[in-house]
C-alpha cells in the first residue's frame, strides 16, 4: 500500500468538502477520482499533496504518517502534480519549465551555480540529460526551445506531465490531464499516462470527467459526492453500482 | 574518387570498405536527447556485421525478404545492409502507411523478418500478421510502450544486436564470405511504388543499377565525402533511398537523421546540409512559411523584402549562372545578399547548400525562380523508381525553370508518336516482382522503359515534361488540357494548398481547390474574421473573393500562353474538406487522385458544368484512428474572369 486516506474530513467554514473520506492507492496502480462538480476531487487532491489541510483523519505515505504537511515537504517525499488549469511558466521555454520540475534535485549551492564550479556543471549536465529523456518520451522535441506561452493547450497540458515528470515522483496527482483537449489528443494523453505509468513505475491518481478515458485506463475508481466517498473498486464494479447511476444521473423525486 | 573502389560492385563491399578506408569519418548522425550522435563509417559497418549475423541465426539467407518500417534511423539503414551483407532483400515500407496497406507488399515479397520503428508500427504488423503467415519474426528499436508484448518472435533491436555479436565474435568468417557471394547483378532492395493506380507494384533494382546510376551522377556533379544530407522523406522512397543509403555508399559522405517529423526544419538549420533532396511540395510548404511570416512582420521589413526580392528576381539567378550583370545590380544583390537573401537563406538551412535538387512531379516555375533567385543551386531532376532515379538533370550553367534538363550521361531517351517518353539506362530496374505481366507492358524487348509520361525535347536538348500521359485531354474545341499544369500553377499561391482540375472532354476547364488553413487562417486574423474550423473558414465569402483572385491571376498567365490559352479556369470550389491520404484522394507521396477524386464527388463535377450556383455534399471522411463519419456542406461554386488569348488580342 503506498498510501492511506483514512476518515479524511475538510471544511471550508460551515461547507464540509470532504466528509469522512477513506480510500487507498495501491504501488504502480492507476487510481481515478470521480464524481460529479463539486463532489470534493479537487480537494481531495489538494488535500494529498499538502495544498488543503484537513481537520480531522490521517494520511500514510510510504512510512510517514500524518495530518496535514505542506507542500514542499509533500515534494520531497515524491509526490508530483499537474493542475486543472494549467500553471507553467508562460515566458519560459519548454526545456526551462521542465527543468524546474528538476529543482529539488539540485544538490549545489548558490555560489557554485554562479561561478559554475564543476559540480555545478556536471549536475546541470545530468539535469538536462533526465529532463531531454521525458522531452524525448513526451514526443515534444520539437518544442523544447518555444516559451509555453505560445503552445496550444493540448501541448502546454503535455509540457506540465513532462514537468511533474522531471521531479522523478513516486506518486503523480493529475487534475484533470484531458480537460479541454479534442478526441486525438485526448488518445495521445491516455497513451502518455499508460505509458508512464508503465516505463517508470509511477503511481497516478487522476482525476477527470471523461468517463470512457476513466473507465480505460484506471485499475480502480473511488467516487465522491458531496465530500462523500459512494463507491469505490474496479472500473466495472463502479460503472454498476446504483449509488454512482443515481450520483450521475439524479433520482427521481417522486 | 577513391582508389579500388569501382570494383566494389554490391552495398555490403561497399560499406565494409568505406569501414576501413574512411572509418573515423561520420557516416550517419541522429539527433537523440537534444544532441546530434554520430555513427561512424565503422561503427555503421560493425553493427550492419553484427546484425546480419544475427539475422543469419534467425533463419534469413539469400533470397529471401525483410521489411524494413519506421523513419530514417541509423539503425534502419544498419538493417538494411545488414540483409543485403547476406544476400536477403530489403523491403522498406512506407511508415505512414496504414496496416491493411502493409500487408500487400508483406504477402507479395513474402517477407519473414520485420523491423518496426516503434509500437505504433509493431501493432501495424501484428494487426496484419494474421493474414502474413509468412512473418516470423518482428525487431523494433524503440521499445517503449512494449514492455507487456508477449509475441512470440518479437524481439527488440538491442537483443538481436547483442546475439549479434556473439555470433560474429564466434565465427567472424562466415560473415566475409556472405558479403563476397554477392555480385552486382544480384537484387538490392524492393521498392514498392506508391501506386497512384491499382495495386503497389514491387520495384526489383540491382546493385548495378543503384550503384551505377549513383556513382555517374556523383562525378557529374562531384559529390565528395565532404557532403552533409539531411534524409527526412519517407526511406521507403526512392527519392530518398538513393540519396540517403545507395549514394553515401558510393561517395562516402555523412546523412543526418532528424529528431522528429516536427523537427526538421529546425535540424536542417542545425546541420545545414550541402546536398539537399525534397519533392516540390516541401518548398512550396517552406515558401508558404516565409511568406506567412513575411505578411506579420512589420512594414519596414516588408518593404525591404519586397524590394530585394524584386531585385533577385531580376538578376539572381544570373549571377549564380555567371552571366554578365551590370555593376549597379550586382551591387544592389550583394547588399540584398547581406539584408535579406543571406539571412533568409540562413533560416531556411540553405545556407551551406551546393547542390539542391526537386523532382518527383512539376515544380510550379515561379516557386522554382524563387529558390534560384535566393543563390541556391535548385535544380530539377527527372526519374522514378524503375530508373534507379536519375534520367535527367539540369546542368550547373544552364537551368530552365520549364524544363528538367538533359538526359545524365548512360540515359537515352525517345518519344512515342503519342508524346509518351521511353528511356533506357543502365539503372533501369530489373522487373516487377512476380508480375511478369506488368513487367512486360512497362519493359519492352528492346529494353526501353515506357514511362508513362508525356512531353519532348526543346532546342536545347532539354525534356520538358507536360504531365502523364494518360492525363494530358483536350477541351471540346481540341485545346491541349494539361490538367497537373493548370493545378501547379494554383498551387504556387500560399493561399492554396491542393487543386484539382478538370477539362478532358468539357467545354472549358474548372477546378476543386483545397485553402491552406494555416495561410489562409492568417490572413483571415489580420483582417478579424472569425473562423470555428477549415470548413467554415473555406466557405467565407471574403475566403472565396479572395481566392477568386489567385484563379484570376492563373487565367491571365495562361492567356499568354497561345497552346493552351483556353483552358482558363471558368469555374471552382473550395472544397469542404482537405484532401487527404486516409480517404484515397492523394497517394502515400501527396499527389492527387484525379479520378478517384472526379469519381467520388462526382456531384460536385457536375455541379461545376451545369451552372448552379451552390452544391449540397455529403461525404465521409476516415478519421486517423480508422473510424469513420460523415461531413455535410453546402458548397458554392464561383465564377472567374477569364481573359482573351494574347495572340489573339494582338490580331484584334
Amino acid at each position: 500500500m503506498l498510501l492511506s486516506v483514512e476518515g479524511v474530513s475538510l471544511a471550508f467554514g460551515g461547507v464540509k468538502a470532504l466528509n469522512d473520506v477513506s480510500f487507498d492507492v495501491r504501488s504502480h496502480e492507476v487510481r481515478a477520482i470521480i464524481g460529479p462538480n463539486g463532489a470534493g476531487k479537487s480537494s481531495m487532491l489538494n488535500v494529498l499533496n499538502g495544498v488543503y489541510h484537513p481537520q480531522q483523519g490521517k494520511i500514510r505515505f510510504r512510512d510517514h504518517e500524518f495530518r496535514d504537511m505542506d507542500s514542499h515537504e509533500a515534494a520531497a517525499l515524491g509526490i508530483a502534480r499537474t493542475f486543472q488549469n494549467i500553471a507553467l511558466f508562460k515566458g519560459m521555454t519548454v526545456l526551462d519549465n521542465v527543468m524546474t520540475g528538476r529543482n529539488l534535485k539540485m544538490r549545489c549551492n548558490f555560489l557554485e551555480q554562479a561561478i559554475w564550479l564543476g559540480r555545478a556543471k556536471k549536475e546541470e549536465l545530468a539535469h538536462r540529460r533526465a529532463v531531454e529523456e521525458i522531452i524525448d518520451f513526451l514526443e515534444i522535441q520539437h518544442i523544447r526551445k518555444t516559451p509555453v506561452g505560445r503552445l496550444p493547450y493540448g501541448l502546454q497540458k503535455r509540457v506540465e506531465l513532462a514537468r511533474a515528470l522531471a521531479a522523478e515522483p513516486i506518486l503523480l496527482l493529475l487534475d484533470e490531464p484531458m480537460a479541454g483537449m479534442n478526441l486525438e489528443e485526448k488518445q495521445d494523453m491516455c497513451r502518455f499516462v499508460l505509458d508512464v505509468n508503465d516505463h517508470f513505475g509511477t503511481t497516478l491518481v487522476l482525476i477527470e470527467h471523461d468517463m470512457g478515458v476513466v473507465m480505460d485506463i484506471s485499475d480502480r475508481v473511488v467516487v465522491l459526492d458531496y465530500g462523500r466517498k459512494i463507491a469505490d473498486g474496479t472500473p466495472d464494479q463502479v460503472r454498476n453500482d446504483q449509488k454512482v447511476i443515481d450520483a450521475y444521473l439524479g433520482v427521481a423525486h417522486a | 574518387m577513391d582508389e579500388g573502389i569501382e570494383a566494389l560492385d554490391t552495398f555490403p563491399k561497399l560499406l565494409m570498405y568505406h569501414g576501413k578506408v574512411r572509418g573515423e569519418r561520420p557516416a550517419i548522425r541522429e539527433k537523440d536527447l537534444g544532441i546530434w550522435q554520430t555513427w561512424t563509417w565503422q561503427r555503421f559497418a560493425e553493427e550492419a556485421r553484427y546484425l546480419a549475423c544475427a539475422l543469419a541465426e534467425d533463419g534469413l539467407t539469400r533470397g529471401q525478404s525483410m521489411a524494413l518500417v519506421g523513419a530514417n534511423r541509423p539503425r534502419i539503414y544498419a538493417a538494411i545492409a545488414a540483409a543485403q551483407c547476406l544476400g536477403a532483400i530489403p523491403v522498406p515500407l512506407y511508415q505512414d502507411a496504414a496496416a491493411a496497406e502493409m500487408a500487400f507488399p508483406i504477402r507479395n515479397a513474402e517477407v519473414g523478418h520485420a523491423l518496426a520503428e516503434d509500437q505504433e508500427q509493431v501493432d501495424k504488423l501484428l494487426e496484419i500478421l494474421p493474414q502474413c503467415p509468412s512473418l516470423e519474426h518482428i525487431y523494433y528499436d524503440d521499445p517503449r510502450g512494449l514492455r507487456h508484448y508477449r509475441q512470440a518472435g518479437l524481439v527488440s533491436y538491442d537483443s538481436l544486436l547483442e546475439r549479434g555479436r556473439k555470433g560474429y565474435e564466434r565465427d567472424p568468417a562466415f560473415l566475409e564470405r556472405e558479403i563476397a557471394k554477392g555480385s552486382g547483378s544480384d537484387t538490392a532492395a524492393l521498392f514498392f511504388t506508391s501506386g497512384t493506380t491499382g495495386t503497389p507494384k514491387g520495384v526489383v533494382l540491382t546493385y548495378t543499377n543503384l550503384i551505377e546510376r549513383s556513382r555517374v551522377v556523383a562525378d557529374w556533379e562531384g559529390i565528395t565525402d565532404e557532403d552533409v544530407v539531411l534524409a527526412f522523406m519517407p526511406p521507403a522512397w526512392i527519392g530518398q533511398n538513393i540519396f540517403s543509403y545507395a549514394q553515401p555508399l558510393v561517395a562516402g559522405y555523412c546523412i543526418c537523421c532528424p529528431e522528429s517529423a516536427e523537427t526538421v526544419t529546425t535540424d536542417m538549420r542545425e546541420i545545414g546540409p550541402t546536398y539537399y533532396f525534397a519533392p516540390p511540395r516541401v518548398f512550396e510548404a517552406l515558401l508558404t512559411q516565409v511568406s506567412v511570416r513575411m505578411d506579420d512582420a512589420s512594414a519596414p521589413k516588408r518593404a525591404m523584402y519586397r524590394y530585394f526580392m524584386g531585385i533577385a528576381q531580376r538578376v539572381g539567378e544570373r549571377i549564380m549562372e555567371g552571366k554578365p550583370v551590370k555593376l549597379w545590380e550586382r551591387a544592389l544583390y550583394g547588399l540584398g545578399d547581406l539584408l535579406v537573401y543571406g539571412p533568409l537563406r540562413n533560416v531556411l538551412g540553405m545556407s551551406r547548400i551546393r547542390i539542391a535538387y526537386t523532382g518527383g512531379e512539376a515544380i510550379g516555375p515561379d516557386l522554382f525562380v524563387f529558390y534560384r533567385s535566393l543563390g541556391v543551386n535548385l535544380k530539377q531532376l527527372y526519374g522514378s523508381t524503375e530508373t534507379s532515379v536519375f534520367v535527367c538533370i539540369q546542368p550547373n550553367d544552364k537551368v530552365k525553370p520549364d524544363t528538367v534538363g538533359p538526359a545524365v550521361p548512360g540515359v537515352e531517351l525517345k518519344f512515342t508518336p503519342q508524346r509518351e517518353l521511353l528511356i533506357r539506362s543502365p539503372g533501369l530496374f530489373k522487373e516487377y516482382y512476380k508480375n511478369p505481366e506488368a513487367t512486360r507492358e512497362a519493359k519492352d524487348a528492346d529494353g526501353w522503359f515506357h514511362t508513362g509520361d508525356a512531353g519532348y525535347i526543346d532546342a536545347d536538348g532539354h525534356l520538358k515534361i507536360i504531365d502523364r500521359a494518360k492525363d494530358v485531354g483536350a477541351l471540346t474545341d481540341g485545346t491541349l488540357f494539361a490538367p497537373k499544369y493548370l493545378e501547379n500553377k494554383l498551387k504556387f499561391f500560399p493561399y492554396i494548398k491542393e487543386a484539382v482540375c478538370f477539362g478532358d472532354g468539357r467545354d472549358n476547364a474548372c477546378a476543386f481547390l483545397n485553402i491552406d488553413i494555416e495561410a489562409v487562417g492568417n490572413w483571415a486574423e489580420k483582417r478579424h474574421l472569425p473562423y470555428s474550423g477549415y470548413v467554415d473558414l473555406a466557405s467565407r465569402d471574403e475566403v472565396y473573393a479572395l481566392i477568386r483572385e489567385c484563379v484570376e491571376k492563373v487565367n491571365a498567365d495562361l492567356a499568354q500562353e497561345p497552346e493552351i490559352a483556353n483552358s482558363q479556369i471558368h469555374r471552382f470550389l473550395i472544397l469542404h474538406k482537405e484532401l487527404d491520404a486516409d480517404d484515397d484522394e492523394l497517394t502515400r507521396t501527396r499527389k492527387v487522385r484525379r479520378r478517384t477524386i472526379g469519381e467520388k464527388y462526382a456531384a460536385l463535377v457536375a455541379a461545376l458544368y451545369d451552372g448552379s450556383e451552390s452544391v449540397h455534399i455529403e461525404a465521409q471522411v476516415r478519421y486517423e484512428d480508422g473510424r469513420t463519419g460523415k461531413i455535410s456542406a453546402d458548397l458554392r461554386i464561383a465564377e472567374a474572369k477569364t481573359f482573351a488569348p494574347a495572340a489573339a488580342r494582338r490580331a484584334a
